[in-house]
C-alpha cells in the first residue's frame, strides 16, 4: 500500500503586515440623535461611541476589503503570487452565494489561490488568523490573506436605537506567513450554542439584526476573562507580558471590564478604537491593531492579546507578536 | 436578615453605580431614582451572585425595579 505523503510547513506562522480601510463618512451621535430617540449622552455612557464610520453605496464589501488587503500584502512586503490562501471573515454579506473571497483574492492579482468566507460573527477575524496560522504550519500555503470586512449598516434596524448607534461598517487585513520564532500563540476558542438567539438576524424583523444587549454584555463579562486567560497560559505568557490589549470592540464598557479582571499592567496600552470606529465586528481587531500601529502607540515586536466574541456565541482568543 | 441583604446590596450599588449607601432604600426605582442603567444592572446581578450565591437570569431581571424587589427577589431565592 503506497502511504499518502504529507507536506512539511513551517516551524511557525506570524503576522507579516496590516492593512486597513475606513468609510469615508463620518457619522456623530448628534447626527444619529437628529433621527432616532437617542442622545451623546446616553450613547457615550452606554456603549462608549463618540461617531462611526458608515459605508457609502460604492464602498462596498468587496471594495472595502480589496482595499484593506491590498494595503496588508503592501505592508507584507509579498508579491500577489506568494499568496496561496485567503480567508475572508465576515458576517454581513447579504447574497452569500458566491463567497467574496476568490472575488477580493482576483482582485487583488493573487493568481487562482484557496480562497473561502468564515462566518464566525464578531469572532470571525480570530478564527480565520488560525486558520491561517494552521494552514502555513501544515504546508498548505506559504503565506495567507486574512480580510475582516463587514457592512453591518446592511443588516442593522435603523429605528433600533440598541443596535443602530452600535453597529458600523470597515476591514482590516493581516498577511500571514512562516516564522522560525511564532508569531501567533495557540488559539483558545469555543461556542456557547445555547445562547444561539442573542444576536441574529430574523425573519419577523425584516431580515435585520436583533441583539439581547444585556444577555451578551453579561456573557461577555463573567465567561470570556477565563478565555483571556487560557489563551496567554497556552502561548506561555501572563499578563505583565502584554504590550496591547485587542479584544473585540464590542462596547467600550466590555472592553474596560475585561481590562480591569485580567489586571495587566500600566504599560500595556488598551485599543479602544470603539470611540471613533463603532462595532465593526470581524473587522474591528484589525482596525484596531492597524489605528495603534499607525498612531505609534503599538510598535513592532510588541506582544498583543487579541479577543473576538459574537453571535454564535462564539470566541476566540490568542497572543500575537506585532509585525 | 433583610438589612444585611440591603446593606450587601447598598455595597454592590456603590461599587458599580457610585451609588451612596444612604440612598439604596427599598422604595427606590434603581432606573428612576438611582440612575442605574441596563448593563449596570447586569453588572449588578453578577456581583449578587458572587456575594449571595443567588442568580438572576435576564428574564427574571426585567422584572426588578426597586431595591425592595431585589431584596424580595434574593430572600425567596437564597438557599
Amino acid at each position: 500500500m503506497t502511504p499518502i505523503q504529507l507536506k512539511t510547513g513551517a516551524p511557525g506562522a506570524r503576522i507579516l503586515g496590516f492593512g486597513s480601510y475606513r468609510p469615508r463618512r463620518r457619522v456623530t451621535n448628534a447626527e444619529l440623535s437628529e433621527v432616532m430617540e437617542t442622545n451623546d449622552e446616553w450613547i457615550q455612557s452606554r456603549v462608549g461611541i463618540a461617531e462611526r464610520r458608515w459605508a457609502s453605496e460604492d464602498e462596498t464589501l468587496v471594495e472595502m476589503a480589496v482595499a484593506a488587503g491590498g494595503k496588508a500584502l503592501a505592508a507584507s512586503g509579498l508579491a500577489p503570487d506568494e499568496v496561496d490562501l485567503v480567508v475572508l471573515a465576515t458576517a454581513s454579506l447579504q447574497y452569500p452565494i458566491p463567497g467574496i473571497g476568490p472575488q477580493v483574492a482576483h482582485r487583488l492579482g493573487i493568481p487562482r489561490p484557496g480562497a473561502f468566507d468564515l462566518n464566525a460573527g464578531c469572532a470571525g477575524f480570530c478564527y480565520s488568523l488560525e486558520m491561517a496560522s494552521n494552514a502555513v504550519r501544515s504546508g498548505s500555503a506559504r503565506n495567507v490573506l486574512v480580510v475582516g470586512a463587514e457592512r453591518l449598516t446592511d443588516v442593522t434596524d435603523q429605528s433600533d436605537r440598541a443596535t443602530a448607534v452600535i453597529f458600523a461598517d470597515g476591514a482590516g487585513a493581516v498577511v500571514v506567513g512562516a516564522a522560525d520564532e511564532p508569531g501567533i500563540g495557540p488559539v483558545v476558542w469555543g461556542s456557547d450554542g445555547d445562547q444561539h438567539s442573542a444576536i441574529e438576524m430574523v425573519a419577523g424583523n425584516d431580515g435585520k439584526m436583533i441583539m439581547a444587549g444585556q444577555t451578551v454584555y453579561r456573557w461577555a463579562t463573567t465567561k470570556l476573562t477565563a478565555t483571556l486567560e487560557q489563551a496567554m497560559a497556552a502561548a506561555g505568557v501572563g499578563p505583565d507580558d502584554i504590550d496591547v490589549f485587542a479584544p473585540h470592540q464590542a462596547n467600550l464598557r466590555i472592553i474596560e471590564s475585561m481590562h480591569k479582571k485580567v489586571g495587566f499592567p500600566e504599560r500595556t496600552v488598551v485599543a479602544r478604537d470603539i470611540v471613533t470606529t463603532g462595532n465593526t465586528s470581524a473587522a474591528s481587531i484589525p482596525l484596531a491593531l492597524s489605528a495603534l500601529l499607525e498612531s505609534g502607540e503599538a510598535k513592532s515586536g510588541d506582544l498583543a492579546l487579541v479577543l473576538g466574541y459574537g453571535a454564535g456565541l462564539t470566541f476566540a482568543g490568542q497572543v500575537l507578536r506585532l509585525p | 436578615m433583610s438589612e444585611d441583604i440591603q446593606a450587601g446590596l447598598a455595597e454592590i450599588l456603590e461599587e458599580v453605580a457610585g451609588v451612596a449607601p444612604a440612598d439604596a432604600t427599598p422604595e427606590k426605582s434603581f432606573t428612576e431614582d438611582l440612575d442605574v442603567d441596563s448593563l449596570s444592572m447586569v453588572e449588578i446581578a453578577t456581583e449578587v451572585e458572587n456575594k449571595f450565591g443567588v442568580a438572576i437570569p435576564d428574564d427574571e431581571l426585567a422584572n426588578i425595579k426597586t431595591v425592595g424587589d431585589a431584596i424580595t427577589y434574593i430572600t425567596a431565592n437564597r438557599g
